[in-house]
């Protein structure tokens, strides 16, 4: 790269990564799109939005999340220090409130009284539930009917918290299929509902949008690396699904030209096998969900079904923000399959006493070999996403554990 | 001329209103599609709009998705469609066929290879749900260069200076969107319908079909008198669903159907 491009200077006005992004949906969407554009275009410099939002995220959900160095599993790496940016000890188990504490304040700004959402594992629609229940904002949370299966305990959770969870029973009855049913919810009530998107993708202003709150992230980090270890991190790591925590931890170092970064995709058996989650990996730029991006995708065309053993990273697309830093280089992309995450995640639990997201330990997997590739004056700095207590059960089944 | 501007300024002469069914290509077998499409042309079909079938049509209501997943299941094509246009225009060389569905499948061939391989077949128009005309800026011109109309559609949450700008882009026909929602919804309130169609039509020059919500004759005829084309889609895919595991029962069920609409139209 000669010519690096100032990263902070996108999406371009029209909502595009270079050729990814963009605003891919039907007619009857647009004018809520703008609408929303206009919206945040003017609250995210507002000091007061700014201030709500800040307070909400210290008050609420209790930032800053701590940088910790896991010292004894670095040393039983043996190689660079691995940090943790620690998004499991946020206010329900994730990074994922970060972006719906921000998309619930812009519901508030425009006096929509019904939020929705999509969600695979769970996470999202719990930090969706949790938000509206505090607003006393009507929720409805469309969950693929496989992923209520896989993840009973996030969808009482969200019984719980007065949201209603209706199960999707097209197509592969995961992720995407939610975020096609909470489209078709969206372009029927799109008066009085506010769509709270939960990862860098769908139609442009979105992954900006959700990209700008997850920023807190990597600020965080950047500044702690420097207090804490004296220096900014040699490498970052987080794990890609629709890849809003990897943007929120990479954003605020993308132009640190010292800094390498890595995402992580899910390879599900093995990239090899074709059964897997790993579009940046194995596929090829097409349009879903109204932005431009790499899917997995048959020749003709059709979106192709996806696996891997963490329902948060099961998805064929990616937030077009990581298409256009895969093509400019910024960001190597890699993939890490099930059973490396299940190993990072015993591994973790055992070394350290903190137990991860599935989803997170992606990017625990890959550290590790990258950790032993580096010497110890170097720095990593791994997005612990997530906490993994919501796929114990999954974790017990694979061990042939009934309760 | 372009067929479809011939077929409007055909049908403005005698005073008639353009009937434009939907049926999604492939639905429930690929060798029901072409004479289908023959026998709706009978029954009073002036264009044709074959719908390509997408994994995601996140556009779509329950009717279409299943019809979606009927074509895909035994993997419709692009292509396929091409050639069951191809075989269609053996012997109907005037009724147009637009080609209706989602943007992806379309981009996986290159937008120059699908416009010279639909133009080829004998297609006259792509109406592409999720490609509004501030993404069509690459595909508008190799349309055109095809001889390709590229429909856009109006929605009611559509600005003036939106639709300004749709009417700009947009050739052959607008689509109007008759209500909030997906395809298959409620049924229209034809007061609102007239009272949008008239402020499209001061701001925008092409013909106007509305779709979305009519699934009789009754609701036929109603916008046919503020229209000037009337498109029906989950009304007829919802025969085909009834009968699709007796697929020779399938045309005459929506002939009749396009039959009664036609006569209610043109009285």
């Amino acid at each position: 790269m000669s010519e690096r491009p100032d990263f902070s200077a996108f999406p371009d006005a029209s909502g595009h990564f270079g050729p990814y992004g963009g605003c891919f949906v039907s007619e009857t969407l647009m004018g809520a799109l703008d609408e929303l554009k206009a919206m945040y275009e003017r609250l995210k410099d507002d000091p007061q939005f700014r201030a709500d939002f800040d307070y909400d995220l210290a008050h609420y959900v209790g930032r800053p999340s701590p940088l910790y160095l896991a010292e004894r599993w670095s040393k039983q790496v043996g190689g660079a220090n691995i940090w943790l940016k620690r998004e499991d000890l946020n206010h329900t188990g994730a990074h994922k409130v970060n972006n719906t504490i921000g998309q619930a304040l812009l519901a508030k700004h425009m006096g929509k009284p019904r939020v929705i959402a999509e969600t695979g594992a769970g996470q999202h629609g719990v930090a969706t539930a949790t938000v509206a229940a505090r607003l006393g904002l009507k929720c409805q949370v469309y969950m693929g009917a496989e992923d209520v299966q896989r993840q009973k305990l996030n969808v009482y959770r969200m019984k719980l918290l007065g949201a209603e969870v209706i199960p999707v029973t097209s197509g592969s009855k995961t992720l995407k299929d939610a975020m096609n049913e909470a489209m078709r919810d969206w372009v029927t009530n799109v008066d009085d509902t506010f769509y709270i998107i939960g990862t860098v993708a769908g139609p442009h202003p979105y992954p900006q949008l959700v990209r700008d709150f997850q920023c807190i992230i990597g600020r965080e980090a950047r500044e702690q690396s420097l207090k804490q270890a004296g220096k900014l991190p040699d490498a970052l790591v987080a794990c890609v699904g629709g890849g809003s925590n990897a943007i929120g931890l990479f954003h605020p170092f993308l132009n640190d030209d010292g800094v390498a970064m890595y995402g992580v995709e899910a390879a599900g058996d093995g990239i090899d096998t074709g059964r897997h989650a790993a579009p940046l990996s194995a596929g090829r730029p097409g349009v879903l969900h109204g932005n431009r991006t790499y899917l997995m995708e048959d020749d003709n065309g059709q979106i192709i079904e996806t696996h891997s053993v963490s329902a948060g990273l099961d998805y064929p697309g990616v937030g077009p923000e990581h298409s256009w830093l895969k093509d400019v280089g910024r960001v190597q992309y890699v993939a890490a399959d099930d059973q490396e995450a299940l190993s990072a995640f015993r591994e973790l639990t055992r070394v350290e006493g903190i137990m991860p997201a599935l989803e997170s330990s992606h990017a625990l997997a890959y550290a590790k070999k990258l950790a032993a590739t580096m010497s110890p004056d170097q720095n990593i700095v791994v997005n612990l996403s997530g906490r993994g207590d919501k796929d114990i059960l999954t974790v017990a089944d694979i061990d042939g554990i009934e309760f | 001329m372009r067929r479809i501007e011939r077929c409007f300024e055909r049908l403005a002469s005698e005073n008639r209103k353009a009937l434009i069914p939907f049926v999604t290509a492939g639905d429930p077998q690929k060798e029901v599609t072409v004479p289908l499409m023959h026998d709706m042309v009978k029954a009073g079909a002036d264009i044709i709009e074959l719908g390509v079938p997408f994994s995601d049509p996140m556009a779509d209501g329950p009717v279409i998705q299943l019809a979606c997943e009927r074509a895909l299941a035994h993997n419709t094509s692009t292509r396929d469609i091409l050639d069951m246009v191809k075989a269609f225009r053996q012997t109907d060389s005037e009724t147009p066929v637009v080609l209706m569905g989602y943007l992806n499948p379309v981009e996986v061939m290159g937008y120059e290879a699908f416009a010279r391989a639909a133009a080829d077949a004998g297609v006259d128009g792509v109406l592409l749900v999720d490609l509004p005309p501030e993404e069509a800026l690459e595909v508008k011109p190799v349309m055109d260069a095809n001889g390709l109309d590229i429909i856009f559609l109006v929605a009611p949450t559509t600005s003036d200076a939106r639709i300004k700008l749709i009417g700009e882009a947009g050739s052959g026909y607008l689509y109007y969107v008759s209500l909030k929602g997906v395809t298959g919804s409620a049924a229209l309130n034809v007061d609102e319908v007239a009272s949008r169609v008239e402020t499209i039509r001061n701001l925008a020059k092409l013909p106007i079909g509305v779709g979305f919500g009519i699934k009789d004759a009754e609701s036929a005829q109603a916008v046919s008198r503020v229209a000037d084309g009337v498109v029906v889609g989950s009304a007829l895919v919802n025969q085909i669903d009834k009968f699709q595991k007796e697929p020779a029962a399938i045309s005459g069920a929506i002939g009749d159907i396009l039959s009664a609409m036609r006569t209610a139209m043109d009285t």
